[in-house]
């Protein structure tokens, strides 16, 4: 019998713990696929979050180290300038990134560190039961926006990718989502591109994700790739928005 | 061969001599001598030095260095080891090893720049959540800072522990003479628990929490056990003129180095005192003390702080002594006269003259 299609060694035999149809688990299998296919798995130290992804350690068939909230990346750093024989990636959900991580993120980007990170933009803070992210869109209800997040006094939502395209150090940043099988495809090979920017020493690689969380989003499964779709997308800039200028991308 | 160094810079060097290679920093005074030798020599000892944006990254750069396995070390002054204190909780809880210093600047708030002990309750109590404790190794001299640096990173990797090198801003900037000896280590396991990248063999996880509070409970028992095991072995202290005394200063540090003459003056007027200087903060050196309180008709606690030491010395006389404190705070020290007249005053029952 032909095998068409088979769980990747890049993940482990531990079932996920995601809530049905959250999109995490799409990401994780991807990631598991470039680790097998790239031949990382021996060679990797990935770097967990705190936030729902807080548990991937279980799931990624390398060795992995769990970061304190918001600090992954510098966990990242000093791992990576410990061996910088390694491939050091790190998996961070919005809240992680982009608030209370935002001056790791930022400033790993500028120094160019060799490293990649998958960032999984929900637009909530998924782990601690749907409270209002960075990320959150306006007008979007969470728990701690009840009546909706309000421009006025809570400000907008932070396109972090697009911030990072203005660091220099950031050579190569992408922003994709999974809402499709098209999407996804899309997906895995941004971040091939960043794996491989990474192994080849070029700085650091960032690959934003937009992602689901029916739970706290309050809508089935369906109806979130659906919100992902017509409501994330429209808002956060997307595509390939930095490559390095060798390949001839755009920098812009 | 001796050499005129600065304490900070005594500290860099022996820390590189024990096989650190990579130090992550923010700068703060007094401690940025430390970064700014790192910065100089790191590279030609094949490290790394990187200046991070931030302590809060600093001390997570050291938790990822030392997750894989490698000896690293940060260095800070108070307001920077505020900042890091989350980080030590995790750095215990994942039982990675690292070295941290804290050159002491006074508080609180932004404070001043002059030297203090007053960070003595967050070092050995735990500034950070849960649980935990970091060896807290207190020289009183460059020589001591080189010799318990080296040393400290044998330690963390022995217990796979969090130590902190605690000094103020006087040990820090100050110049002594210094030899560096060749160092005989611990006899160490290899890190077979670091993810290091799991090249020909299971994959490590390096993580520091927990599911379920039954394996909550488990773990903190096993760290506890751990705790028990470095407060039995590691407290350490020193003594000076103990072995007649009949009153003990408590001191450590700079303040020590104070209250040496103020014995010394004591004594010159007959009166028997010593002094008792504990070098580990944490774990208190409470077999030392309790074995010279038969001896001892009172104490006095000498301390850049309020008084924080002295809650520990009190805990360990448990009545069996008046003990005494003699403090300066804010970054001032006290003259050796004004230990002499704490002393009689406090413990003597007469005042000056
Ligand atoms: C210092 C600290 N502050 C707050 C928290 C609580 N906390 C845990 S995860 C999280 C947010 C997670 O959201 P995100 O990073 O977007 O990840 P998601 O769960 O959505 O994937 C928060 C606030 C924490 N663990 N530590
Ligand atoms: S809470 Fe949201 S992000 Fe977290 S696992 Fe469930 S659906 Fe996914
Ligand atoms: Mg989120």
């Amino acid at each position: 019998m032909k095998t068409i299609f088979t769980k990747t060694s890049g993940l482990t035999e531990r079932p996920f713990h995601y809530c049905p149809g959250c999109t995490h688990g799409i990401i994780h299998r991807l990631i598991g696929e470039l680790l097998e296919e790239m031949n990382l798995i021996e060679k990797a130290i990935g770097v967990a979050p705190v936030g729902c992804a807080g548990f991937c350690e279980n799931y990624f068939s390398c060795d992995m180290i769990g970061a304190a909230h918001g600090r992954a990346v510098a966990v990242a750093t000093g791992a990576k300038r410990a061996r910088p024989d390694r491939f050091v990636f790190t998996y961070q959900g919005d809240g992680d990134g982009a608030s209370i991580g935002l001056a790791e993120t930022v400033s790993a980007a500028a120094r160019g560190e060799k490293i990649s990170s998958i960032f999984v933009n929900n637009a909530i803070y998924g782990m601690t039961g749907g409270q209002m992210a960075p990320t959150s869109l306006v007008g979007q209800r969470t728990s701690t926006s009840p009546y909706g997040r309000d421009a006025v006094t809570m400000g907008f939502p932070l396109d972090l990718p697009k911030i990072l395209t203005q660091v220099e150090g950031a050579v190569y940043v992408a922003s994709v989502s999974v809402e499709s099988p098209q999407a996804i495809k899309e997906t895995k090979k941004a971040l091939r591109k960043a794996f491989q920017i990474q192994l080849d020493g070029l700085g650091y690689s960032f690959v934003s994700i937009l992602s689901t969380c029916p739970t706290n989003w309050g809508v089935d499964p369906v109806e979130a790739l659906d919100w992902l779709t017509t409501k994330m997308k429209p808002y956060f800039a997307l595509g390939e928005l930095k490559t390095p200028a060798l390949e001839g991308g755009s920098n812009s | 061969m001796a050499m005129l160094m600065k304490g900070n810079e005594a500290i860099a060097e022996a820390a590189i001599q024990a096989g650190c290679r990579l130090f992550y920093g923010y700068p703060i005074t007094p401690s940025t001598e430390i970064p700014e030798y790192m910065s100089k020599k790191m590279k030609s000892s094949g490290g790394t030095y990187l200046q991070a944006e931030s302590e809060v990254a600093a001390i997570n750069m050291v938790y990822g260095a030392g997750a894989v396995g490698e000896r690293v070390m940060t260095g800070t002054s108070s307001p920077g080891f505020s900042l890091m204190q989350e980080g030590l909780s995790y750095l215990f809880a994942a039982e990675i090893p690292c070295v941290i210093v804290d050159v002491m600047r006074s508080g609180p708030g932004l404070g001043g720049l002059g030297p203090t002990q007053a960070d003595y309750f967050q070092l050995t109590k735990g500034g950070g959540h849960g649980d935990y404790h970091g060896i807290v190794l207190a020289p009183a001299s460059v020589q001591e800072m080189v010799d318990l640096t080296k040393e400290a990173f044998d330690i963390a990797d022995y217990y796979r522990n969090l130590v902190i090198v605690a000094v103020d801003g006087i040990l820090g900037q100050m110049m002594e003479p210094v030899e560096f000896p060749p160092y005989q280590g611990r006899k160490l396991s290899p890190k077979t628990w670091a993810a290091s990248g799991a090249e020909g063999r299971p994959k490590n996880n390096v993580i520091s929490y927990y599911l379920t509070p039954d394996l909550g409970e488990s773990e903190n028992l096993r760290w506890g056990q751990k705790i028990s095991l470095m407060k039995e072995s590691e407290q350490r202290f020193s003594e000076y003129l103990m072995d007649d005394a009949e009153f003990a200063f408590v001191a450590f540090g700079t303040s020590a180095r104070i209250t040496e003459t103020a014995v010394d003056m004591l004594r010159e007027e007959g009166i028997k005192v010593g002094l008792f200087r504990p070098v580990t903060l944490w774990p208190f050196p409470e077999k030392g003390l309790s074995a010279r309180l038969p001896q001892i008709k009172g104490l006095m606690s000498v301390e850049l702080s309020s008084g924080q030491m002295v809650e520990d010395v009190k805990l360990i006389v448990n009545g069996q002594a008046p003990v005494g404190l003699c403090k300066r705070q804010g970054g001032m020290t006290p003259e050796p006269e004004e230990v002499v007249d704490a002393f009689k005053k406090q413990l003597l029952g007469r005042g000056q003259g």
